[in-house]
């Protein structure tokens, strides 16, 4: 499988305001060139969810978004650290650890994860105290 | 029923200036924690919330919801209209409880 669109973006650490850019754009991206509405919609659940966890639990890091030559979308999100010390327990429904400022914005539901997990086709997470990566992959379908 | 058939029939207040006000208003969700609201949430629905923070607009920007509801007065800032007036989101201030709010919007037949 060959890359024929990239694009990549800086996530700053506790950056809230401005939180959910990032989503916005790659689903603008992929809104243009003809991405199908519910994938569209799945992608989009699971890049925010992806992109508030670097904004509120990590130190900041990047994501990458890859269009296939087969169709499907792949997001990567990498960051630097401190990783997740339990990741069972962090992909357990209600389970969070956000800070009581993210929880005053309505962060922190314990949902992250579960969600991308649940809207996702494919999904990697790997993480040590140097850093999380999290790996999703879409076919894009009507259904 | 569209946003300006909502504010002609409720009284509400408009915080936005630049909204589509024909947009089709599809069912309600109600709720204050984004991830249950984005991972619950349907396209069309307007959003009752007191979650008053600039997010808020990129999680209905992102759900596709057809406009927020910000119940109970909360305090909706310059920065976060300035947001949806960009992102071409309508705010919509109730002035009521979330729940008086659901049930105006019940009793419209939304």
């Amino acid at each position: 499988m060959a890359v024929i669109l990239h694009e990549e973006f800086k996530v700053e650490r506790n950056d809230y305001s401005n939180a959910g850019k990032i989503s916005s754009r790659v689903k603008d991206f992929l809104k243009q060139i003809g991405v199908n509405p519910k994938t569209l919609r799945r992608i989009a659940v699971a890049c925010y969810e992806a992109e508030i966890n670097l904004v509120i639990h990590s130190d900041g890091g990047m994501v990458y978004m890859d269009v296939m030559d087969d169709g499907s979308i792949q997001l990567t999100f990498e960051d630097v650290g401190p990783g997740i010390p339990d990741l069972e327990k962090a992909l357990t429904p209600g389970f969070s650890t956000a800070s009581n400022e993210a929880r005053n914005l309505g962060f922190g539901a314990g949902m992250g994860l579960p969600n991308i997990k649940r809207v996702s086709d494919g999904f990697d997470i790997t993480s040590s105290p140097e850093g999380t990566t999290l790996k999703l992959s879409f076919t894009d379908r009507n259904e | 029923m569209n946003i300006k058939n909502l504010i002609e029939q409720t009284g509400w207040k408009l915080a936005t200036e630049k909204a589509d006000l024909n947009t089709e208003i599809e069912g309600v969700y109600c709720g204050d924690l984004l991830s249950w609201v984005m991972g619950n949430g349907e396209p069309g629905q307007a959003w009752i919330t007191v979650q008053v923070h600039m997010n808020i607009v990129a999680v209905a920007k992102l759900r596709e919801f057809s406009c927020i509801l910000i119940a109970d007065n909360a305090n909706l800032t310059p920065e976060i209209i300035d947001r949806a007036e960009g992102e071409e989101i309508a705010i919509i201030e109730t002035g009521i409880p979330v729940f008086e709010s659901a049930r105006k919007l019940i009793e419209l037949g939304v």
